[in-house]
């Protein structure tokens, strides 16, 4: 007897996901013409920030969730694209909005030679190396008085224009850029490509017996994830206008990614989307309480790390079977 | 009969993937039983299954009249079960002699000490202190066997002693099996060779895709029986025990 | 010169005590602990704190420290950490990586930012003269001595004494190990437990040599790792030469600018893994 298989990608619910995201987005770029007066710079500035937090958690998860890298050093390549992106700015006349997009190719581009000493070592003394690494970035920038040396300097090229136009070229470039991480992760991972990935996180000499070439991947992860850890400090700093070693090479932008995609869950696309909902409500709550607040946030990450080893979104997926971007390809049988 | 140890219908899985579907398994002590089988058949998992490795169900297998399925390793050990692993699984970064003490660790009584056991293999008395995998895969072999006896077991499981090893001397192993049986010890071996399995042993069991698909005295079988068991050809049972 | 290097041995001695700890719990579980700077930290806190409660001498403290970390250490493992454990290194980086955050932030609202110290009434101070006109701390050479001698004590406990051969068999192979009638559990415990009396010991004398502050922890960590990778893993020996090789390094790296020091440390390290990446002493075994 004979039956008949079909692949599905979607159902329902993601159909329906992806309208309403549609919708959303919609709402939320005209943002600046409906938001009341008094509010409307601080939401966009806040949007501004939290899309800088996602973008790197994003990227993170597709490093460690699908590359099966995990790394304590993406922060290397924030602040390199911040600072890439503030030297065009200040010192070769290049408008600070289009040197994000370079910062960000800057930060693709170092990462090759930065993969010949990473990929030296492996799990969790790779995630150490990449620290180190890390470091040395943030000394070096340090070191260099051009760019403010340890205290830093500001993005003197925006001084020209008034306040409101570049908050809302912000806030359009940050929705801009969290659409484009969503779109790239979920549009690499349902190709070829993120097939392999999944083979090779699955087993990676068994996918390198499949022919799949490990190393090419690996290295093609690693730079997709530096440019959009690139794009999202390039794009924090245009915000912030201000850089400093310190505040780009910071150990706790990666702590937060991890957070995020922790409680939200590894390796699903959804995962760093309900983290950073869940981060920046928590934020907005309880940042004021300083230690006691980040003292929490350690503790549930250990929590929902030894129990709910899936995350708080893969926790309710396995449940209820909810994919708003699947990924995974589902066997329907018909009769 | 009191068998030293029955298995009934004894299902075990890897994950989500079933490796056994139902083995009825018996022995009696003293006696000597071969398990021979194609790759993948099952025989590794049946002897992680016996010695705890992989879980199963806990009536599936019975121990001296004890039900012993799903115990951890470390337990089963210490009722009188050991096993030589396949591909001997030494501890690179012991010596011979630490590897045979870890064997004693259990510290269960019997006539097997290390001295007794370098008068069976005398050659590992004189490589006591070299790293075990510095020495040839049949010497190591023979460390792997003497670590399982350092716990001085009641039923001793042998997983493909003669894996990767040179006809002579896996001779040379097997010579020394009579030794090891000599006060009774109960025996399993599984076997890629079928002709020394059958050599022996007294009893064949032949596993084929997680099934029991031949079992009978070893002396009586013929070897298209046993062919057509190993591959799955037709359906045989020969004449029971 | 010869100053340079003499002082960079004996930087070299402390980050060994840093670095053994993590060797140890590598070595034996494949578990990057990256508290361990912030663990470190804590005992040195201990210290300080008991020190407030207690009028002895801080030695006292710090010996009668060792056995609550001993308890601390185990306790952590069998609680907390065995069950990260596993094929994914995720787990056990977010847990330890949480302890991190969770640690420094507990420090700093117990004891605030401003850097602390155990007084040694001067110990601290004191030097020895040695021929050549050279003189060296006295604290700094007990620190190295003490180094040396935690490192051959640890070479001892794994190739002579029941306990390291548990180690070195669950290293090899958990399964065969368990298969003899080990318990994994306990023996990764008693590591873990091992290690956290030298972290003790390091935090302890970390802070009689200079001040400690609550978020001192990670860079500590970074130079316990780059010990133990340039000196080769699976290594105690290698370990301590690999911290003295670092010492040295930086402190060439101090004399030639003060803010370059650390950064040419991290260059060197950089350097070992690109040129000999399984380090200077490293084990055979995989």
């Amino acid at each position: 007897m004979k039956m008949s298989v079909q692949v599905h990608r979607g159902n329902s619910n993601s159909r329906n996901a992806l309208v309403g995201a549609g919708v959303l987005l919609l709402v939320a770029a005209t943002l600046p013409f409906w938001a009341p007066a008094g509010n409307a710079s601080s939401w966009m500035r806040e949007f501004v920030e939290i899309a800088c937090y996602f973008t790197f958690a994003m990227m993170w998860n597709l490093l460690a969730g699908y590359g099966g890298m995990v790394s304590i050093g993406q922060q290397a390549f924030f602040g390199f694209g911040g600072y890439v992106m503030l030297i065009l700015a200040n010192f070769a006349g290049v408008n600070p909005f289009v040197a994000v997009p370079l910062g960000a190719l800057a930060a693709g581009v170092i990462a090759v030679p930065v993969s010949f000493v990473a990929f030296r070592l492996q799990g969790g003394y790779f995630a150490i190396g990449t620290w180190v690494i890390a470091e040395v970035f943030r000394l070096s920038f340090g070191n260099v008085s051009a760019v403010g040396g340890g205290s830093g300097t500001s993005l003197t090229a925006l001084r020209g224009i008034d306040k409101a136009t570049r908050e809302t070229a912000t806030f359009w470039m940050a929705l801009a850029c969290v659409v484009a991480a969503i779109a790239l992760v979920y549009l690499f991972l349902r190709s070829k490509r993120g097939l392999a990935l999944l083979a090779i996180r699955d087993n990676e000499v068994a996918a390198e017996s499949q022919g799949i070439d490990v190393r090419g991947m690996k290295l093609a992860v690693y730079v997709v994830a530096a440019f959009g850890g690139g794009l999202a400090g390039a794009l924090y700093f245009v915000g912030n206008l201000r850089i400093s070693p310190d505040a780009a090479f910071s150990v706790n932008w990666t702590a937060f990614a991890i957070f995020m995609v922790v409680i939200g869950g590894i390796g699903r696309i959804e995962g760093p989307v309900v983290g950073a909902l869940i981060f920046w409500a928590l934020n907005k709550f309880f940042s004021d309480y300083g230690t006691w607040y980040l003292l929490g946030l350690g503790l549930l990450a250990i929590v929902v790390t030894m129990r709910f080893k899936q995350g708080l979104w893969g926790w309710v997926q396995d449940r209820r079977g909810w994919s708003l971007f699947p990924t995974r390809r589902q066997l329907v049988m018909e009769d | 009969m009191g068998a030293l140890l029955a298995t009934i219908g004894l299902t075990a899985f890897y994950g989500d993937a079933q490796a056994l579907f139902g083995i009825d398994f018996e022995l009696g002590a003293g006696e000597m039983v071969a398990v021979i089988g194609a790759n993948g058949a099952g025989k590794s998992t049946f002897m992680k299954a016996v010695t705890g490795l992989v879980k199963t169900a806990p009536h599936g297998i019975r121990f001296a009249g004890e039900p012993i399925g799903g115990l951890p390793p470390g337990e089963i050990v210490k009722r009188g079960i050991a096993l030589v692993p396949e591909g001997r699984r030494l501890f690179p970064s012991l010596s011979v002699e630490e590897n045979l003490l870890m064997g004693g660790y259990s510290k269960r009584a019997g006539p097997w000490t290390m001295e007794r056991l370098f008068k069976l293999f005398p050659i590992l008395a004189q490589k006591r202190d070299q790293p075990a995998t510095s020495l040839s895969g049949g010497q190591q072999q023979m460390v792997a066997i003497g670590r399982a006896l350092m716990s001085n077991p009641t039923l001793l499981l042998c997983d493909e002693l003669s894996l990767g090893l040179a006809p002579i001397v896996i001779k040379e192993i097997y010579d020394a099996l009579p030794a090891i049986c000599a006060e009774g010890m109960t025996v399993v071996i599984v076997e890629q060779d079928v002709a020394m399995a059958q050599q022996v042993s007294q009893r064949i069991y032949c596993f084929q895709e997680g099934r029991v698909s031949l079992h009978g005295r070893s002396s009586e079988l013929t070897r298209e029986q046993i062919s057509q068991a190993y591959f799955g050809i037709g359906s045989e049972e020969a004449p029971h025990a | 010169m010869l100053e340079t290097l003499i002082q960079g041995l004996l930087l070299g001695g402390l980050y060994c005590l840093f670095a053994l700890g993590q060797s140890l719990i590598f070595g034996v579980m494949r578990l990057t602990n990256t508290a361990q700077g912030d663990f470190i930290i804590l005992g040195a806190y201990a210290v300080i704190a008991s020190l407030g409660a207690l009028a002895i001498s801080p030695w006292l403290i710090a010996v009668l420290l060792l056995p609550l970390a001993f308890g601390f250490g185990y306790g952590l493992q069998r609680q907390v950490l065995n069950s990260t454990l596993g094929r994914d290194p995720l787990p056990s980086l977010v847990v330890t990586f949480g302890l991190s955050i969770v640690i420094q932030n507990l420090l700093l609202q117990l004891f605030s930012a401003d850097p602390r110290s155990i007084e040694t009434e001067g110990f601290n101070t004191q030097s020895i003269a040695l021929p050549g006109g050279i003189s060296v701390g006295t604290l700094p050479l007990v620190i190295l001595v003490l180094a040396v001698a935690a490192t051959a004590a640890l070479q001892w406990l794994f190739n002579r004494t029941h306990v390291g051969r548990a180690f070195r068999a669950v290293s090899d192979d958990k399964e065969i190990a368990e298969l003899m009638g080990l318990n994994a559990h306990h023996v990764y415990a008693l590591a873990t437990a091992v290690a956290f009396v030298l972290i003790a010991l390091a935090g302890a004398l970390q802070a009689m040599r200079t001040t400690v502050a609550p978020s001192d922890g990670p860079l500590l960590l970074l130079f316990a790792f780059e010990a133990v990778i340039i000196g080769g893993m699976g290594s105690f020996w290698g370990t301590l030469v690999g911290a003295l090789l670092l010492g040295v390094t930086q402190q060439i790296g101090f004399r030639i600018d003060p803010g370059w020091g650390i950064w040419f440390g991290h260059i060197v390290f950089l350097a070992v893994l690109v040129v000999r990446p399984q380090g200077l002493f490293p084990k055979t075994r995989g």
